[in-house]
């Protein structure tokens, strides 16, 4: 699966951040995953333990935000969720929907110990 | 020692959807006009490959790129035998195609000897929708033997398309197949999507896909 190229991302983007802020070690990340990324956190944290030995975000947290995927319809401004797959709108029956969140995949945030 | 939370937001597909601007402007600069086609295994790819490049033989110089999880040349060996260039990219039982490795496939293609470039994603329906390769347009093939409710499984390869090929269509008379609920999912998914419906078997509905990717190609 993809979650190892994925993982690399999270720890150059928390590498990154971590040794700008002058970091001694990154203790928390936090992730921000909409539903849409077809990606597994264990599989994530995993890659996550093999991926970070020898680096300053060693022994770091994992943190997930899910956010549940959600379609909007055009036609009568109905959200709903699709969390078992596209459907038409359950008001009105339009397909004229717009995806309105689930496709979010970000690093929002790390936590830091540095020297006083 | 003191804590201290740093802000980021930062996406985290950021540095792969870099290097694709990087392979988009190395074709531009080249007027190369490039495809991603994404499928599931067994869907017809290297077919539909071959039948385009049947259909356009003497109108454009194509340049096909394989994606593939295994130094298996099967696929590379055909484009080859039809007389066009091919490069092998081996993944290394990688899932997926990512800008870096589209990268080193374009150093080896000669991109002032060809007009359209072809990707051959790895088959796999989940995978390749995550990483942008930098190329001008998604291409889905579908195929009606993998049945008629892929749209509502793998929403995400649906989305970030530019053409949808639903191949086989010499077998619907065989295979329980709603067209209308696969085409509903498809349209909730991407509203107004160019469709090409064709058989490779048969060679139906292989040029009006043909004239599209050579109206496309000569407008790059």
């Amino acid at each position: 699966m993809h979650e190892l190229s994925v993982t690399e991302n999270i720890l150059q983007i928390a590498l990154k951040h971590g040794l700008q802020a002058g970091a001694k070690s990154v203790t928390d990340v936090h992730l921000v995953i909409g539903a849409l990324s077809s990606i597994v956190d264990d599989s994530v944290q995993f890659y996550w333990d093999m991926v970070t030995e020898n680096t300053i975000c060693e022994k770091a947290q994992l943190h997930f935000t899910r956010i549940p995927a959600k379609m909007k319809c055009q036609n009568c401004q109905q959200e709903f969720s699709i969390d078992n797959g596209p459907q038409p709108c359950p008001s009105c029956g339009s397909i004229n929907l717009r995806v309105s969140q689930g496709e979010e995949f970000w690093v929002e945030s790390i936590e830091i110990q540095k020297e006083e | 020692m003191a804590s201290k939370i740093v802000p980021i937001v930062e996406k985290i597909m950021d540095a792969n959807e870099q290097i694709a601007a990087v392979n988009q402007k190395i074709l531009d600069d080249h007027n190369v006009f490039a495809i991603n086609i994404m499928a599931s295994p067994g869907s017809g790819k290297t077919s539909v490959i071959l039948k385009t490049i049947e259909a356009l033989r003497g109108k454009l110089r194509i340049g096909v790129i394989e994606g593939d999880t295994a130094p298996v040349t099967i696929d590379a060996d055909k484009i080859i035998a039809a007389g066009m260039p091919a490069v092998q990219i081996n993944t290394g039982g990688n899932c997926h195609l990512d800008a870096v490795m589209l990268n080193r496939g374009l150093e080896q293609m000669d991109l002032n000897e060809i007009d359209l470039l072809i990707v051959e994603n790895v088959g796999n329906l989940i995978c390749p929708a995550g990483f942008a390769l930098g190329t001008h347009a998604n291409v889905v093939i579908a195929s009606i033997p993998e049945g008629d409710d892929k749209p509502y499984k793998y929403p995400n390869i649906y989305r970030g398309l530019e053409v949808l090929l639903i191949n086989k269509i010499d077998l619907l008379p065989y295979i329980n197949f709603n067209m209308d609920y696969f085409r509903q999912g498809v349209e909730i998914l991407n509203p107004g999507l160019t469709t090409f419906e064709m058989s490779c078997r048969t060679g139906e509905g292989v040029q009006a896909w043909a004239d599209w990717l050579y109206a496309k190609t000569k407008r790059s």
